[in-house]
Formats: structure tokens, sequence, C-alpha cells
């Protein structure tokens, strides 16, 4: 029909819009330039000749796994009258509510600045950059006095300001009807029900074989593993992220998932990619941010205090600083329903042209923001590689952990999906946990909000984040957070109090993700 | 293919309820809003654009210009169509909508005025309408141009002169050259959105305090 076929080309005329700024561009000209030495290039058919060479030559699969990369990241063009606010966020009260939210930050920030009379950013002397450059690898050895700082929010300040989220045009009586929701989330948001999961995560189910539960000992590897790892080791060799993203579904073996979550977020080590990673370094070395202590503050409480992840923290510092100065990540602001905090240069108050974000990536960091880097620090020991996979991971997934938005994968529906979970197929222990003062949500909130890491064994939080890669969303967090409810339940029935409840949760780090997640979706009597 | 936006007159909501709307507990599930065209004469609807607000399901009824003095009559173009899958769930509630020609259920060729029939069963929500509402005609077509004689009618052209020993064909050396200018053409008008990394200005970065605004 006329309406498809005009929707069609606008996606391609956006994606090529996009695609002409990458290096694939400059790559695939050079080698057009290149392949017309070769002999069966004709000046004629100069343009089929070109395509079937590079279709023979594998540069066609890279265009393809370039384009299937923003397919996957990018929102459909939505209405042309639509304005950017919309493609951000299409609900009007859920975008004022980030706004105000992000107010709060600022001021706290401000405030921090203000109160330390320490300036946002500062241009470091040149014995100082020397200093820092010559410990570039070891900046864990530091020992900065940060008592001072403290976390500009931590995790349950922003649950206070989700709990109390409304949407002006609904019904919010004051006395309990059926339009009151029992859990701590108010708004009505759409979340899927157990057979439209099942649905989704169809390849979790009891007669498909998986990565962390038919890979056991006690099941012999002809049955499922070695043909899943020669499965693999194709995919691989072919190139292909559609079929990585299809394969590691089921799981990916832990020698193969390094390049395979290269190969489906599509990072290439190229010299470029490689030189970018040192001008961040650069940039580090350069200037020093307010936010690089908030950093400093953030690794030293969380990530050095836990016991998988405290050899990683000299690499941590690397990947985050660097982080804070790239302004690439600006672009995912165009469908986050966040915003970067803007400034002006000093004594230029007002001056457009003397505007700049801060920090240069617009992203402030929170208590915990390390957790997103340190499991993939078991993958790559290449600092710019493990730099670039962690940035893809964060503009694709875990930005939507801590924005307010309507999205199927944000913060907010994964809290509805999960409470709506736990009320439908666990009504006496929703109800339990209610009466005593200990809604689940304020127990769980802390583990999605962190995609489980820090809370789940290392290797069980990688066969977790494969299939948030493999699905291309976050619900699955929702999903396992209810399991691990179910699993407890008999426990958690003779509690009586908040703070029992979290000690029986407390530990999660004996659970095994898989068989929690296939019980709960396949194997539950509803 | 251009449209030009047609001024419309939108009264306002009426909603039709059973029963005394002081007095009852509920609120409306239908509202009506009717659409006049008061300045333009009868016109071929081509797409009508808005902004939804809530509203699950929208029926739009059209009033013809019949050109016998048969009085004009309402005529269904879209029964029930779906704007919220859920209406009890917030999807699709805020989202821009376009309604075009081919999509109605009748000829739409001389539009008198519009009625959209709202419908949001859910006693969840307080309101519901539509926002932003625009109409669009057809635009008018690009101009025919009129190409002068000798273009269209190219003079027979003489005897080719015989080929040089040893130089390409002429014809052949020409089309290869206008396919690469043609290539070279689409280079230089293409542009990238790709954005430069520096994040100072000028070298300097000292900043004030962050804004609010």
């Amino acid at each position: 029909m006329l309406q498809e076929e005009s929707d069609i080309s606008l996606i391609i005329a956006q994606i090529v819009q996009k695609l002409k700024g990458s290096n694939l561009y400059a790559q695939l000209e050079r080698q057009a330039w290149a392949s017309l030495q070769r002999p069966e290039i004709k000046l004629e058919s100069l343009k089929e000749d070109i395509k079937e060479f590079f279709k023979i030559s594998g540069w066609e699969k890279k265009l393809q796994n370039a384009v299937y990369s923003e397919l996957s990241v990018f929102p459909l063009p939505s209405h042309p009258a639509a304005p950017p606010e919309h493609l951000k966020e299409p609900l009007v009260y859920m975008r004022k509510a980030q706004g105000s939210w992000e107010k709060r930050i600022l001021k706290s920030l401000n405030s921090m600045c203000t109160e330390l009379s320490i300036p946002l950013a500062r241009k470091r002397p040149v014995g100082e950059q020397k200093e820092l450059l010559n410990k570039w690898n070891e900046m864990g050895t530091d020992e900065p006095d940060l008592s001072l700082f403290r976390p500009v929010y931590a995790p349950k300040d922003f649950l206070e300001v989700l709990i109390n989220l409304r949407n002006p045009n609904y019904e919010n009586g004051d006395s309990l009807s059926f339009r009151t929701h029992l859990g701590l989330i108010q708004v009505p948001l759409k979340v899927k029900d157990i057979p439209e999961l099942k649905e989704c995560f169809v390849e979790l189910g009891l007669n498909t074989g998986q990565l962390g539960i038919d890979d056991s000992t006690q099941v012999p590897p002809e049955l499922f593993e070695n043909e899943h790892v020669r499965i693999g080791q194709k995919v691989l060799a072919e190139q292909d992220s559609a079929a990585a993203q299809q394969y590691v579904r089921q799981g990916s073996p832990t020698a193969l998932r390094a390049e395979l979550w290269a190969l489906i977020l599509n990072i290439s080590s190229q010299p470029e990619d490689i030189l970018y990673y040192e001008q961040l370094k650069t940039n580090v070395i350069q200037h020093d941010l307010l936010v690089d202590s908030l950093i400093y503050k953030d690794v030293k409480l969380t990530a050095s205090n836990d016991d998988y992840y405290f050899v990683f923290e000299d690499y941590l510092y690397q990947v985050l600083l660097c982080f804070s100065r790239d302004t690439s990540v600006l672009g995912h602001f165009a469908y986050n329903s966040a915003s970067p905090p803007k400034s002006y240069i000093r004594g230029k108050l007002g001056l457009e042209e003397y505007a700049v974000f801060y920090p240069p990536n617009g992203v402030i960091p929170f208590h915990g923001f390390s957790m997103y880097v340190a499991p993939l620090c078991f993958l790559y020991h290449e600092p710019s590689k493990l730099y670039q996979v962690f940035r893809e991971m964060y503009v694709r997934f875990f930005f939507r952990l801590h924005s307010i938005s309507s999205h199927p994968s944000g913060i907010v529906s994964l809290c509805l999906l999960f409470e709506t979970l736990l009320q439908t197929y666990l009504p006496q222990l929703f109800y339990h946990l209610r009466e005593i003062g200990a809604q689940p949500l304020r127990i769980s909130f802390k583990w999605m909000v962190r995609a489980f890491s820090g809370y789940l064994a290392t290797d069980q939080l990688l066969l977790l984040w494969d299939r948030i890669l493999g699905y291309n969303s976050l619900e699955i967090l929702a999903v396992l957070a209810a399991a691990v409810f179910a699993f407890r339940a008999v426990n958690l029935m003779e509690v009586t109090s908040l703070a029992a409840a979290e000690a029986v949760l407390a530990d999660l780090s004996t659970l095994k993700v898989m068989p929690l997640l296939q019980i709960f979706l396949f194997a539950t009597v509803t | 293919m251009s449209r030009v936006s047609v001024p419309c007159h939108v009264k306002g909501t009426v909603a039709l309820q059973v029963g005394d709307v002081r007095t009852s507990q509920g609120r409306p599930g239908v509202l009506v809003i009717d659409v006049t065209f008061p300045s333009v004469a009868p016109f071929e609807l081509q797409e009508i654009m808005f902004k939804n607000y809530y509203t699950a399901f929208l029926s739009i009824r059209v009033r013809q210009h019949t050109s016998m003095h048969t009085p004009a009559k309402w005529v269904t173009c879209l029964r029930d169509y779906c704007l919220m899958p859920d209406p009890h769930s917030e999807e699709g509630a805020q989202e821009y909508v376009s309604l075009f020609k081919h999509q109605m259920l009748c000829d739409m060729a001389r539009v008198l005025e519009l009625r959209l029939i709202l419908r949001q069963p859910s006693p969840l929500w307080l309101s519901f309408t539509v926002e932003e509402l625009q109409i669009y005609q057809q635009g008018p077509k690009s101009p025919s141009m009129t190409f002068p004689k000798w273009l269209s009618h190219p003079v027979p052209c003489e005897q080719p002169v015989p080929l040089l020993e040893g130089l390409p064909d002429p014809s052949r050396v020409s089309s290869e050259v206008q396919q690469m200018w043609a290539l070279t053409e689409m280079i230089r008008a293409s542009h990238t959105s790709a954005r430069i990394g520096r994040f100072d200005v000028d070298g300097c970065y000292d900043l004030n305090l962050l804004s609010y605004t």
C-alpha cells in the first residue's frame, strides 16, 4: 500500500543519512576506488560490478550488519508532524516528570559545587597532566580525599520519584477501587502477561536447549552443547549480526561470548576506533571534571568492595572517565526521554555560542553506575574495545534503567511488569508482603536498575545479559525478579517485616538464572 | 504528493450520554466533534491529521455536495478506527495520527462537513479528545512545462563521421562519461549528519554552574 511504501523509503533515507557519516561509509568508498583496478569491473556496468564485488568480498555483509544495528537502536520514524520531544517520549506527563527529576539532579550537583568550592571543570596544569599520564594504568592506587563527595542520587531516591508518578488524566481516586494499582507504580502502561511473554521468549522454552541448563555436568555434551558451540563458530565465521543475535537467545559459550557480543553490537576494532579512544584519554588528562570525583567515589563504594570485580578497578576508571568525555554519546538523547545538562563558559552566560553540555557526554553518574561496566571486564581486556562495548550497551539498553519513559524496556514498565506478574501469579505472596509493609518492588528495584550486576554470580549474570542482547529488550530483568520471588516464596510467606523480607532476598549469588526463568515462564501451573 | 491545508472551523465537543449530564455519575464515553469549512467550496479531502488524547476509537461521517437538488446526506467514511489497542492502558494515547483518502469507505470528492465520533469505553480516563486537527486537500499538480520545439523535436542528424582508426567509439565514451558525471554529482550532493567530537569552546571548558532552563 502507498503508506507502507512511503514509510519504508523514509526509514531507508534516515538510515542512509546516519550511515553516511560513519567509518563504514569511508571504508566502502575506499574499497570501491581500489576495486576499479580489478579486471572484472567494467566501466559500462560500473554500479552492478562494484555491487557484485562487495557481495563476494564480504563488504555487503558489513553493510547489512550496520543497517541491522541502526534498525535495532533507533526507533522507527514517527509521524512527520511529531516534534522531536515526541520521539524522546510520547506522553507529556512523563516528559514533565523527567524534566523535574533532572532539575533536582542539577540542583544537587550545583549545590555540591558551591558547598565544596570546586569548579565543575578545570584545566589541569602541565605537571598534573604528566603525573596522571604516568599513573594511567594504576589509578586505583590513588587515594584522593572523597569524604566530602556524595553520590548525586541513589536508586532508592529514583524509586520515590517513580512511586509519585501520576497521569493527570487518570482516575487516581483516594478510595480503593478496581482502578487502584495494588503495587507502588500507579501509571497504566501496557505490560505483557505470561502467555505473551511465553510467545516473546519462545527460545527459552522447555523443549529448546539452553546454556545455563543443558550444559550442566550431568547432561552429556553430545545432546546439545557440542552442536551449539559448532553453530556459534559458524555464526562468527559468517560475521552476521542478525544471526548472532538469534543465536545468543539460547546462551553463548564462554569462549565465543566476547566476539559474539561485539558482532551483535556491530563493534569493529578499526585503527580509527583506537585513535578515538586515545583522543578521549587525552581529554581526560587535559581537563579535570567534578564528575570524575563522583566516578571515583562510586567505584570505591561499589565495584572495589565486590569480591568478583575489585580486580578490575583500574579498568573501570579508564572506561568511565573516558565515557564522560565522549560527545558521540549525545546522539542517544534523540530517543532518550532525558536531556543532557547544559552550561555556559564562565562570563558568557546566556550566549548560545558559548553553551556546552556538562559532562561532555550528558550523563551524570549515580550510585552504582560503575556496575554496568564491571561485568564486561571479564570479557574484554583491551581498553578501547572494552570501552566501545560498554558505550554501545549503554546507548542501547542501560540508559533506559534510569530515565522516566513509557518505553516497554524503560524502568517504569519493568517495575509495572514485575508487580503485575507477582500480583497475578503469586497473589497470596503479594498480599502478604503488602500487608506487612514490604512492597515487593522496594526489594527488587535495585536489582533491575543495575541489571542484576553485583547481585548474581558473574557467569549467571553473563547468561542473563546474553538474553538481553538476544531479545533486544530488558523485560527479562522483570521476569527474573518475579521468578526469584517465586523461588523464595515459601520463606517469604513466613516473614513479618520489610527487614526480614530483605534478609531472605539479600543473597542471590547462589541462584541459577535460566532454570528460574524457565520454570516461571513455562512450568508454573497457573 | 503535495497537500494544502484547508482552513476549518472545529465546533466544540458534544458529549452523548443517556440521561441528564449533570446528575448521572459516570463520564460520557462518546463525544462528537463537528468540523465545518465556512469559507471553502466543496473540496476533495486528501488527509486528516490530529494528535490523539486518550480516544480509543474513531468514526468519521461526511456530508458531501451533490449536484442534483437533493439534500446532502451523512455517510460513514470511517468506522471504529482503533487508536488505542488497549483502551485501559497508555499505548497510542498521545500519538500523532494521519488518515488518508484511500483508507476511507467512500469517495471524498466534494466534502462539505465532517463529523468525528470519538469513543472511549474505559472509565479510567477523566477526559478524552483529539487535538491539533488539520484537514488537507490535494495540492496543485506541478505545472507542466512546455519545451522549446528544438528540444522535443531534434533535427535529424547528419551522416556520422567515419570512425578514425584507433580511437574508441564516441557514443560509447559519451555514455560512460555521463554515468561517471552522474555518480560524482551524487557524491557532491550528499552530506552527513556526523558530529565533530569537540566538547570545549576554543580549548576552554571553564564553566559556570549548570543552568536549569
